[in-house]
């Protein structure tokens, strides 16, 4: 267990989209991602100018969000952050569309959808959360809520 | 998901490995959909081209077109020849106007890749219409006819206007859909999917062009990916006007398909609109709402002197370059500005010949093709502030350029070119 935890675990169950195994920070938000225009596909950084989470780095975390908008640039964009070693350890979506279902399957990150709950409202930025997309699990150890000097 | 037995042969390799490699990607995406099979498809608008350093680089690092084509249009693991395309395909927008790249400070060793990308890509069988407009061109979808398009201003438009079923397709599902002639049956392919989910009442007169990008603009954001149908309009948009509602409504939100009781083909009424479903929701559209539209997409704004004004996005049509050809004449973009116009290659022949192109540039501005400044990041040097009458482009480019932009009308546009001020107004 995570020495930062403060000993809650939550577990959410549902249905695969691409396979796999990752854990990760999660970084949360309860608004749509756009892809092309909206993310820079070098750093990981989302860039929409009126996003919530504007200038942070998906890279590497466990990324927690309704689900794709915008350009069908999308798949692409995220087919980038492959490319240059940017994308998210896994993607927790509850909106299937199209955007986000290529866009998953070209990330290659283990990716779930058709949830039990709603992980965008369970789930806070900066939780460790361990993903088995194979088994359509997701476990959820809780941080205590960031105090901005973390 | 099931396959019939011409697809299962084509997932196991009877057509070479191209082939295998557009069927794998196919059976994953619509195993992530939850699709249960797939359809066919005759009409596929994607994009090829490698316009970009990076792709420039991985190309020739890793073999050429067909290693950028088999990873970034088939998701492949390894790189696999390319066959001519089994399927008709047209090609959408680029990263720069190949005519003018010297403008858009592309290097000549960008053009020069890109040049022999586009004979790979003719070669291949490719429409090279170059446009994120492919329904202006030549490219027009029969109602109920099964197509894979990206570009989400031309996905929305082929949906609701055309009649036309497709999904939101990227790069690499339409790379796969032209090899095979298949693409998943989900999502609008449906008639189930296809119907109204949200009402939108107006309660003020959408007439001009840039009404009709405002509205979208507030429809977006307030339905997201949903099925608005929109009542009460009092006189029937043309080309232009449905281009840039479409194109609006799918940047702040991520509008497919839309219905216009009265107007679109699957709206002769509203309940032909929603079928057997009710509204979830009904939105009413009035001064408060256009007026905080106009606002959001005039929110980075705040130096009055304009550096630079770009039309067309999506691309122009005919009749608006007519129209900015008539608001210019006689008059001279302003020495601290510069003025870009965006059309299909196909229609600045038909400029040329019109007189138009001439028009524009004797008075300073460019008529320019196959890109716009959102997909090519360019903008003439020291560019700071920008003018635009796209809604979509207003809402890219701040992001994109990190410039701060106006969006206002046509004519307020050209005016800003003409004077190097904003003094446009929310009318």
């Amino acid at each position: 267990m995570n020495a930062a935890n403060d000993g809650t675990v939550l577990r959410l169950r549902g249905r695969k989209v691409v396979g796999g195994i990752a854990e990760g920070e999660a970084l949360v938000t309860d608004a749509h991602i756009s892809g092309w225009g909206g993310i820079d596909s070098r750093t990981g950084t989302i860039v929409e100018m009126r996003h919530p989470l504007r200038g942070q780095s998906f890279a590497g975390k466990v990324l927690v969000f309704p689900g794709a908008k915008g350009s069908s640039g999308w798949s692409n964009a995220f087919h980038l952050t492959r490319s240059m070693g940017v994308a998210p350890a896994a993607m927790l979506f509850t909106e299937m569309t199209t955007k986000i279902a290529l866009g998953a399957v070209v990330t290659r990150a283990p990716a779930i959808t058709d949830f039990d709950q709603d992980p965008v409202a369970l789930i806070r930025t900066g939780d460790w959360v361990r993903v088995d997309a194979d088994a359509g699990t997701v476990e959820v150890i809780r941080r205590p809520a960031a105090t901005g000097a973390s | 998901m099931k396959l019939n037995d011409d697809e299962q042969a084509m997932y196991d390799g009877r057509d070479g490995p191209a082939v295998q490699r557009a069927m794998d990607l196919l059976v994953r995406y619509g195993e992530a959909l939850g699709a249960e099979r797939l359809v066919d498809t005759h009409n596929v608008c994607g994009t090829i081209s490698a316009t970009t350093p990076f792709m420039r680089d991985f190309a020739q690092q890793k073999g050429g077109m067909d290693a950028v084509f088999s990873e970034f249009n088939l998701d492949s693991d390894d790189v696999v020849a390319i066959p001519p395309m089994k399927t008709f395909t047209s090609h959408l927008q680029l990263g720069f106007d190949p005519a003018h790249a010297e403008q858009m400070g592309i290097s000549e060793e960008v053009v020069q890749f890109y040049r022999k990308g586009e004979g790979y890509i003719a070669g291949h069988g490719v429409q090279l219409m170059n446009t994120c407009t492919p329904y202006q061109v030549g490219n027009i979808p029969t109602r109920g006819e099964h197509c894979a398009w990206m570009e989400s201003s031309a996905v929305v438009y082929c949906n609701a206007v055309l009649g036309a079923r497709t999904n939101t397709e990227g790069r690499e599902s339409t790379g796969a859909a032209s090899l095979t002639g298949k693409i998943p049956y989900w999502g609008y392919h449906l008639d189930e999917n296809r119907l109204g989910t949200h009402h939108v009442a107006l309660d003020v007169e959408v007439s001009s062009t840039s009404d009709w990008g405002l509205l979208g603009y507030f429809i977006g954001e307030q339905v997201q990916d949903k099925v608005p149908v929109v009542s009460g309009l009092t006189a029937v948009p043309n080309l232009a006007r449905l281009k840039h509602f479409g194109a609006a409504a799918a940047s702040s939100g991520g509008v497919e398909m839309y219905h216009l009781v009265g107007t679109t083909p699957e709206a002769l009424t509203v309940e032909q609109a929603f079928g057997r479903k009710r509204a979830m929701a009904t939105l009413r559209y009035g001064e408060a709402e256009r007026r905080r539209a106009y606002e959001q997409l005039n929110h980075t704004a705040r130096d009055h002197d304009v550096d630079y004004v770009m039309l067309g996005c999506p691309h122009y049509t005919i009749e608006q370059i007519w129209e900015a050809a008539r608001l210019l004449e006689g008059r001279k973009v302003h020495e601290n500005s510069a003025l870009w116009i965006f059309t299909p290659s196909a229609i600045k022949a038909l400029a040329d010949r019109n007189g138009y192109t001439r028009i524009i540039e004797d008075a300073g501005g460019l008529l320019m093709t196959d890109s716009c400044s959102a997909m090519s990041r360019a903008a003439p040097k020291g560019t700071k502030v920008v003018a635009l009458d796209s809604a979509k482009q207003a809402h890219y480019l701040p992001a994109i350029l990190g410039v701060q932009a106006w969006f206002g009308s046509t004519a307020e546009c050209i005016d800003a070119a003409c004077t190097g001020r904003w003094k446009g107004a929310y009318a």
